[in-house]
Order: C-alpha cells, then structure tokens, then sequence
C-alpha cells in the first residue's frame, strides 16, 4: 500500500510529497524500513528499493512482518539531478530532526522521521556521489558502534568503517534516528547516478539475511560476507595537490603498498603529468575517484591500512 | 592601501584562483571584513569595495588610529559569481560550511583554510552575510552566541536591531563561529538585498561599519547619527510562513511597522487569479524580513517580525 507521509503545495498546481511503501504480512509486528533517496544525485538505492520490494510481493508467504520501503526522500532533486532539494539549494541531511511547525524542508524532515521512528532496524542507503565510487560498506558513528555492529555484519558488505562523530552530523537522518533509539544504518556503495547492479545484488543478499535474523524471512538465503572493519586501522586519504585530469592505474579494492603508482593527473593542454599520485599507506583502495577533473584538493582515493602489529 | 593575495588555487582550466585582501593602517590587528563566499553575494562584495573607498579616504587623511591595521577581503568565490552559481562550481560545496578549513583537505576545505590562516588574530571579525532564501532583510547585525562576544558589542553599529542567534549544528563549520573559537569577536551584517545591488542599503551598512570602527576606536571618521540598536534574541523574532502556495503579492514594506491581524500580504491562485489566502501578523512589530520572489510555496517564511 502507497502512502504519502508529507504532502506540500508548490506554486504552480503540484505538490511536493513523499511516499512510501508499506508490505505487510503475517502476525509479527516487526517493522525494517528501506530507505534512500535523500540526495538526488544518488541512484543505486532506486534499483535496489524496486529488487526487496518485488522479491517479498513475490515470495509474500514467507514473509512476517512490516517493510516499509522509502525510495525518494527527496523527489524533487532526483526528478532534476541534483544533490540537495530544488530551489532551496539544501542538503537534506542537514535540516534533521527538523519541526512539526517549521519551513518546508523542516516539515518534510520532521514527518519523514515521525514516519520511520519505532522500525525495528533502518536501512539508509546512500551512494557516494558523482565524484567517487564506494565499495558497498556501512558507517557508523562511534557513539553508535556497540549497538549497531551485530546488524552491520549481516548485511553483506564489504567494510564497516566506524568514524568519529562531528556536531555537524547531528543533523543526518541516522544519528536523529539513533538518538531517537531507532537503529539506523548508513550505507554507501557505488557512484553517483548510476546504478550498479552488483551492488545492489550484494546488499539485496544483505537485506534478506537481516530480515531473516530479525524474524521477518523465511525462506532461503544466501551466505553473507564477513566484512572488514575499520577498528584499530587507520585510513589514508589521498588528495590531489594539482589541478588537471585525473587518471588512475590502480583498481577498486586492489591492495597496495605505500608509494606505489596509483595514478596521473594530467593537463590535457600542455601534455603534460602535472602529478604523479602515489599512495600514502599500505592498504585496500576502497574509494576511488570516478569523476577525473580535479583541483588541489580533490579526493582521489581512500586507503583503508592494515592492522597495526600487536592489535 | 596594501593589496595582496592572500590565497591562491590553480584550476584546470580557467585562470588562478586568487582571494584577494586589503589591508589598511598597520600594526595590531584590528579588524577584518569579509564579503562574498557565494557566488550570489553581489551586495555583500559591493559593500565591501565600498569600505575599500572609505578606509584608502581615511588612510590618506590619516584617520586611522595608531597600531591598527584593517582588512578587507571583497570576495572569495569569485569563480562561482562569473558562472551564475551560487556554491562552489565544481561540487556544489559552500565555502562557509568548511570552516577553520583543512589544508590536506578537500578543495573548498583548502580554501577556507587558506584563508581562515590569514582572518585569525583580528580582535573584530565582520561577515557581510546572506540568507539562504529569497527575501529581503532591513539592515541588522547578527551575533552567532558561542559565549566568547560581548552582545552589547553589537550597539556599536547603530543599526536598528542587534539580534543573537543560539548556533544550531550546521552554524559550527561558518566563519562567523570558528571566528569566534578562535578569538575573534565576529559579527555578521545584512545589508538587504544578495543577488542584486541595493545602493541605499549599502550605504547603511558601511556606515554602520564605520561607526562601530570609530567607536571602537580603530578609526575617527565622521558618521550620520545611528539608531540606539534594539538587542534581542532570535526567539523573541515572530516568524509568518504562507498558508497556501500560488503569486505572492507582499503588501508590507521593510522597516514597517504593523499591528497584530494586520495583512501583510495576498496569495492568489496563479492559474485562476482567485484570492487563495491572506498572510496576517499574529503578532504586532517591526517587519525586518519578507520573501520577494512572485511564486510562492506553502510553508516558506514570507515575514519575519520583531515583537
Ligand atoms: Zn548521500
């Protein structure tokens, strides 16, 4: 059943509203949403929300309880191709909680988390954006890490990687509903505005094994993956300092030592590479730079090192 | 008057970035300015040559005070304004949202750095700021309250209202707040418009600054009299938002003063052209915000009034 859980009206004859959908069955009351959408220039949660849903329309005998799956929190931006919502040029995942009484934004903010509040797991699947692309992993704040590690393992990703929290990120859809005592659980995989169907294989595995162990499937499923964690490791950013296009020789998830050759950044006019970029620790290349023009600045890659001896 | 490049980027395709500064007097730092971070602050920018036209008067009539030394930095995000773009070109990131900065970091990351190193040490720090919707603001200076600044400070302006704002988490990465983590007493002015130039309101605010400037101490420079600024809390400001959504016709103007039920202004159906609703004031005060765009969504703040 559709229901729309914020509905707004814009100037001319339309409205600015935000659906779900909700899959019942069975007697159990136990509740997951699926969640994704929040930055409309990320598409691989589109692809996986239409996989869960019409798998359990499928195979709904075997399924007990509550999916509630929310593809497009910010429709709008999806609808253009951009990251934050049209016209008022905001990220959404920085108006959470928002009020019952404010603005535009802040009501739809506030509604969306009225809405999920009380689900037994969230599932907020994020991709990256234009710039980057992700091995599927998830991200949690340490304040949350002891609580949502068990449910992290189950769904099939590749890394945890568990990162200091910033008062700046107290206004995302996860932390709001963590503090609120709902878990919720960041993913992010693949590269902005595409989808990459791997990817969304991977964590479909991922969500059926949660279900399963949250009592909500039975029927099959498939072995998940043990994933890394970044506990006791540190990762290594690689930025560029030059500005050009960037190329690199190395691939997603390829382990490499400190100072290999991971790619160029070269200046299409003069010919010439303007910087040799090498990695700055040992480790496993789990982001990597998608989009190639660059400045001084731009994340290349990220490099998750390996356990430091005696940890 | 000493120009110099505070900060500079090389792009891929496009000529150096550079952010420049002006720096006025010498000696202790006294104060700096900065106007634009997005490329929409055209206002912001204008005012901000215009301090630079003031302070090179009063350094040439030697009316700076001794061991004060001023800044000014016009703008930083030049590249977004000669592209019609209000955030950084590239990735849509906002220079005021990457403050103290980071220099291994991203690219607006590295900016705000490079230019945050130049803004510290200054005893008073002042932002030409704007707001991120459409509308138009009386003249006001803006206290983001981390405790560090006195609030009484703000008086010095001689602006009509000094108002204090309780930082939420998305102010702790603006100028203004590392400004004063840093120990910079920073203020922020509103000088109307963003997008466009509104000369009037300009020359308030450089007034404004000159005024607080001299009552401060930093320069002697002869300003037309000020208000005796009204300082209060954000809490205390009535926010109206639209009912309905449709053509937006404002009936008040800024600076007005109006009485509670007042209508302040009419939504129309924009395809029909009937009278959808009325905004009215709950509450009786002086208009100091309003929306001025023609189309208007449910739920978007067309008034702002203080009580
Ligand atoms: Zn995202």
């Amino acid at each position: 059943m559709v229901r729309t859980i914020a509905s707004i009206p814009l100037a001319v004859h339309e409205h600015l509203m935000i659906q779900k959908r909700r899959i019942q069955n069975g007697n159990s009351k136990t509740r997951l949403s699926l969640v994704t959408g929040t930055h409309g220039d990320e598409l691989e949660g589109q692809y996986l929300a239409y996989m869960v849903g019409s798998f359990i329309d499928e195979h709904i005998e075997q399924f007990d309880g509550i999916l509630d799956i929310y593809p497009a929190l910010n429709p709008m931006g999806i609808d253009s191709i951009m990251r934050g919502i049209p016209m008022f040029d905001l990220d959404m995942n920085r108006v959470f909680p928002g009020t019952k009484d404010g603005t535009t934004v802040e009501v739809i903010c506030s509604s969306i988390i009225d809405d999920i509040a009380g689900s037994d797991v969230c599932v907020d699947v994020h991709s990256s954006n234009i710039f980057l692309k992700e091995i599927p992993q998830i991200r949690v704040s340490v304040p949350t890490a002891e609580t949502l590690m068990p449910y992290a393992k189950m769904l099939n990703v590749d890394f945890v990687w568990v990162h200091e929290s910033a008062t700046v990120l107290e206004s995302t859809l996860a932390h709001t509903l963590n503090s609120r005592g709902t878990k919720t659980l960041v993913v992010e995989m693949g590269v902005g505005m595409r989808i990459t169907k791997e990817y969304c294989r991977q964590l479909f595995d991922g969500i059926l094994n949660l279900m399963k162990e949250l009592g909500m499937w039975k029927g099959e499923t498939a072995a998940v993956r043990e994933p890394v964690l970044s506990i006791g490791r540190e990762v290594g950013f690689v930025n560029s300092d030059e500005a050009g296009i960037f190329v690199p020789c190395a691939d997603f998830g390829d382990n490499v030592k400190r100072g290999d050759h991971i790619g160029d950044v070269l200046d299409p006019l003069t010919s010439q590479v303007v910087e040799k970029v090498q990695a700055v620790c040992d480790g496993m290349i789990f982001t990597l730079r998608e989009y190639p023009v660059v400045y001084g600045g731009s994340l290349l890659a990220r490099i998750l090192q390996p356990k430091k001896e005696g940890e | 008057m000493k120009k110099k490049t505070l900060f500079s980027l090389s792009s891929p395709y496009r000529e150096q970035l550079e952010v420049i500064g002006y720096r006025f007097g010498s000696g202790r730092k006294a104060l700096a300015i900065v106007g634009a971070m997005r490329g929409n602050e055209v206002q912001q920018m204008y005012v901000c040559s215009r301090m630079v036209q003031a302070l090179k008067k009063l350094e040439s009539e030697g009316k700076i005070a001794e061991d004060c030394e001023i800044m000014v930095i016009p703008c930083i995000n030049y590249y977004s304004m000669n592209i019609g773009k209000r955030f950084w070109a590239m990735d849509n990131t906002d220079i005021n949202r990457m403050f103290p900065g980071y220099n291994l970091g991203e690219t607006t990351q590295r900016i705000a750095d490079g230019v945050f190193s130049q803004l510290q040490g200054y005893e008073y720090g002042i932002q030409l700021a704007s707001f991120y919707q459409r509308g138009i603001f009386l003249p006001h200076v803006k206290l983001m309250d981390t405790g560090f600044t006195d609030a009484d400070i703000m008086k010095d302006f001689g602006l009509q209202f000094g108002i204090i704002r309780k930082p939420r988490p998305y102010d702790t990465t603006t100028l203004n707040y590392n400004w004063q983590v840093w120990e910079t007493k920073a203020f922020s002015v509103y000088a109307n418009a963003t997008d466009e130039i509104d000369v009037q309101a300009a020359d308030e605010a450089v007034n404004a600054i000159l005024r607080f400037m001299n009552t401060r101490g930093i320069v002697s420079a002869q300003t037309p009299p000020g208000y005796v600024t009204l300082i209060l809390n954000e809490s205390n400001t009535e926010q109206i938002q639209s009912e309905s959504a449709g053509i937006f016709f404002r009936q008040a103007q800024i600076g007005k003063t109006v009485e509670r039920g007042e209508v302040l202004g009419r939504i129309y159906d924009p395809f029909d052209g009937e009278l959808v609703s009325e905004v009215r004031t709950p509450v009786s005060g002086t208009v100091y915000f309003a929306y001025n765009s023609p189309l208007i969504n449910a739920k978007t703040v067309c008034f702002k009034i203080i009580k």
